[in-house]
C-alpha cells in the first residue's frame, strides 16, 4: 500500500508537471513545491487527484510545503488519513 | 481641497475614528486606528533617532502583518519612502533591491537577516536594521521598540513630516527587460491622487471592510491600505498560503464580512471554480474589484453568477499609474460573450491618449499605444535616467505622457479596449514579469549556454512561458535540476512551464534570436 500512494503520486507530478522527465530523477525527496515544480495551481489539482484516487479529505492548512513539499511527506499525510 | 501628504489621511483618520478597528489579520489580532497611531508615531521617532531623514528610503521585509502596516506608516511619517520587497522572493533578489535604492533602514523580520546579509555587496552601505521577531499583529514591532529604547538612547518625538507633493512616498518594484528589477518611484501626490479618485468612484464608507490580498510590494495594495485607512474602514489582511487556496480563502472572504475586494483576476477564478461558494454568506460584499491582468469571461459569468449581488469593476493601469482607466462589468454577463470587456474610461484624475509609432494621435478606432499624463503618474525609474527619459513622451506642450506599451483600441463611447503589448513583457497571476529577467536567470546556470523565453497565450495557463536552451555539456541538467534552479533564483510566478532543449537556438539572418520561429515551435 506504501508504494502505490507514493507510485500514484510520482506518475502523476511526472505526467502532469513534468514532461519528458526521466521517472528516476524524481525521487521520495524531491522538493516539490519550493523546488518549483509546483506552483499553487497544480497542487491543487494534486490534492483533487489524491481526494479521489485514495478516498481521502484534506484540511486547507494542508496545502502548504509543509505538508506537501515532498513525495514522502505526502505519502506520510495520506496514509495516515487512510489508516 | 488642500493638499495633505499620503500618511496625512490615515493621521486625521485616526482623529476621526480612534476606537475603530484598523487592521485585522485573521487568527492573530487586529488593532485600532488610536493604537495603529500611537505605534506608527513611536516607529517614525525611532527611525529618526536612527538616522533616517526626510528624502531617504526604507526597506520593509516581512510577511504581510499588522506590524508591516506600521512600517508603512512610520517611515512615511518621518518623511520617508518605502520601499517593499517580496519576503517570498530570493535574498538575491531582495539584496539587489534594497542596494539599488540604497535604502537607509531596514525593517525587517530577524528570519531574512542572515541571508540578506550574505548576498549584501560587501563594498555597498550597510543600513541600520530595525529587526523584528516573527510579525504579529503589531507585538513583535512594539518588542523590537522597546528594546530599542532600552539599549539605545530614547528616541525624543518629532512631528509628522510634511512632505511635499513631488516627495518620493514609496517605490515598487517590477520585473526589469535588462534581467534587474527597476524601482517605479512614486511621489506623495502619485499616491494621494489616486486614493482621491478612489474615494470619488467607490464611495468608501467607514463601516466598509477592506481585503489585502495582494502583497504589499505588488502596487494593488495602495488601493487596500491607504483607501481603507483613509476612511476609517478595516483593512483585513490575507496571508499568501491563505490568499492562494480558495478553499481556505471563500470562508474566509465570508466570516471576516468583507465588503470590499480587490485581487488579480486568477484568484476570482479559482474562487468561482473551486471555492463552493454558495455554501458561504457573501451579503457583505458590495465590490468586487479586479486588475492586472484579463478576466477570461468564462469565469467571470461564472463567478458573477455564483455571486449576483455586489458590483464588479475591471481596473485597469501599469505600476507606472496605478489604475488610470476602469470599466463596470453589468450583470448578467451575456451567454454567448466571448471576448473579455474593456479596460474602460479614463480615470477623472488622468488623461489618455492612443498613438502610433511616431507619437501621432490615431484617428478614434485605430490601434496605437496608449499614453497616459496626471498626477497619478510615476516621477520615474530610481537611478535609470536613460529608462526613465524612454517611458515617456514629452509633447510640443512640454507635457509628460508615460508610454504604457500596451496597446488598446478607443471606442465611440470612450472606452478603451486592450489588444495586446508592444515589448516583450507578460502578465502572470496579475504580476508583471518580463521574458527578459527570466532569460538572464537562465544563464546564471554554468549548464546554459543559449536561453531564449516565449509565451503565448494558453487557455487554462492564461499565458504559457516556454523556455528554449542549448547547453555546453552532452548530458543537460534535468528538468527537475532546471526548476529548481529556477525556484532560487527568480520568483516563482516567472518560473517557465515548459523547457526545450535544442542544439542551438535558431538565428535570424542578422544573427539574433529567430523569437518567431521560437514562437512556432512552442
Amino acid at each position: 500500500m506504501a508504494e502505490d500512494v507514493k507510485q500514484a503520486v510520482k506518475a502523476f507530478i511526472l505526467e502532469e508537471f513534468l514532461p519528458g522527465e526521466n521517472p528516476e530523477e524524481l525521487t521520495d525527496d524531491t522538493p516539490l513545491i519550493t523546488g518549483g515544480i509546483l506552483d499553487s495551481i497544480a497542487t491543487l489539482k494534486l490534492v483533487l487527484f489524491l481526494e479521489e484516487r485514495f478516498g481521502v479529505a484534506f484540511q486547507p492548512h494542508e496545502l502548504d510545503p509543509e505538508h506537501l513539499d515532498t513525495t514522502a511527506y505526502i505519502d506520510r499525510l495520506v496514509r495516515s488519513k487512510m489508516a | 481641497m488642500s493638499y495633505i501628504p499620503l500618511h496625512g489621511y490615515f493621521v486625521d483618520a485616526a482623529r476621526n475614528w480612534p476606537r475603530n478597528t484598523a487592521v485585522v489579520d485573521p487568527g492573530r489580532g487586529s488593532i485600532t486606528y488610536a493604537e495603529l497611531a500611537g505605534l506608527t508615531d513611536r516607529l517614525r521617532d525611532r527611525l529618526a533617532a536612527l538616522g533616517v531623514r526626510p528624502g531617504d528610503r526604507v526597506g520593509i521585509y516581512m510577511r504581510k502583518s499588522i506590524d508591516a502596516v506600521a512600517a508603512i506608516y512610520g517611515i512615511l511619517k518621518c518623511g520617508a519612502a518605502y520601499v517593499p520587497v517580496d519576503p517570498g522572493a530570493p535574498a538575491s533578489r531582495n539584496a539587489y533591491i534594497l542596494q539599488n535604492c540604497q535604502v537607509k533602514a531596514i525593517v525587517m523580520e530577524s528570519r531574512f537577516q542572515s541571508k540578506l546579509l550574505d548576498d549584501w555587496d560587501p563594498q555597498a552601505p550597510k543600513p541600520v536594521i530595525l529587526s523584528i521577531d516573527e510579525a504579529s499583529a503589531g507585538a513583535a514591532l512594539v518588542q523590537a521598540l522597546d528594546d530599542a529604547d532600552s539599549k539605545l538612547d530614547a528616541a525624543p518625538a518629532i512631528e509628522n513630516a510634511n512632505s511635499a507633493p513631488s516627495d518620493l512616498a514609496y517605490i515598487l518594484y517590477t520585473s526589469g527587460s535588462t534581467g534587474k528589477p527597476k524601482g517605479v518611484m512614486l511621489s506623495h501626490e502619485n499616491g494621494t491622487s489616486y486614493v482621491d479618485w478612489c474615494t470619488e468612484t467607490f464611495q468608501p464608507r467607514a463601516e466598509d471592510r477592506f481585503s489585502s490580498h495582494a502583497p504589499f510590494h505588488f502596487d494593488l495594495s495602495i488601493l487596500d491600505i491607504h483607501v481603507a485607512l483613509k476612511h476609517g474602514a478595516a483593512l483585513v489582511l490575507i496571508g499568501e498560503d491563505v490568499g492562494k487556496t480558495p478553499e481556505r480563502l471563500a470562508p474566509l472572504i465570508a466570516e471576516q464580512r468583507i465588503s470590499i475586494w480587490y485581487s488579480a483576476p486568477s484568484i476570482l477564478a479559482l474562487l468561482a471554480q473551486y471555492g463552493k461558494l454558495s455554501q458561504h454568506d457573501y451579503s457583505a460584499l458590495r465590490l468586487v474589484l479586479f486588475a492586472g491582468e484579463v478576466f477570461a469571461v468564462k469565469h467571470l459569468r461564472s463567478l458573477t453568477q455564483q455571486l449576483p449581488a455586489p458590483r464588479y469593476f475591471n481596473l485597469y493601469g501599469p505600476t507606472e499609474t496605478n489604475v488610470c482607466t476602469f470599466y463596470e462589468v453589468r450583470l448578467p454577463v451575456p451567454d454567448d460573450r466571448v471576448s473579455p470587456y474593456p479596460i474602460g474610461i479614463t480615470c477623472s484624475h488622468l488623461r489618455c491618449r492612443v498613438v502610433d509609432a511616431d507619437g501621432r494621435d490615431v484617428p478614434r478606432g485605430a490601434e496605437g499605444e496608449l499614453c497616459v499624463t496626471g498626477p497619478g503618474v510615476m516621477q520615474g525609474y530610481w537611478g535609470l535616467p536613460e529608462q526613465t527619459a524612454k517611458a515617456f513622451l514629452v509633447d510640443h506642450a512640454d507635457e509628460r505622457w508615460y508610454k504604457t506599451g500596451d496597446v488598446v483600441t478607443e471606442a465611440a463611447d470612450a472606452n478603451y479596449t486592450y489588444l495586446g503589448r508592444r515589448d516583450r513583457m507578460v502578465k502572470r497571476r496579475g504580476y508583471r514579469v518580463e521574458l527578459g529577467e527570466i532569460e538572464a536567470a537562465l544563464y546564471r546556470s554554468p549548464a546554459i549556454k543559449e536561453a531564449a523565453v516565449v509565451a503565448l497565450p494558453d487557455e487554462t495557463l492564461g499565458v504559457k512561458i516556454t523556455a528554449f536552451l542549448s547547453s555546453r555539456e552532452a548530458k543537460h541538467p534535468s528538468l527537475i535540476e532546471l526548476k529548481r534552479f529556477c525556484a532560487e533564483n527568480l520568483p516563482l510566478y516567472m518560473i517557465p512551464d515548459v523547457f526545450l532543449w535544442r542544439e542551438a537556438l535558431p538565428k535570424t539572418s542578422t544573427d539574433k534570436t529567430d523569437y518567431q520561429r521560437l514562437k512556432e515551435l512552442a
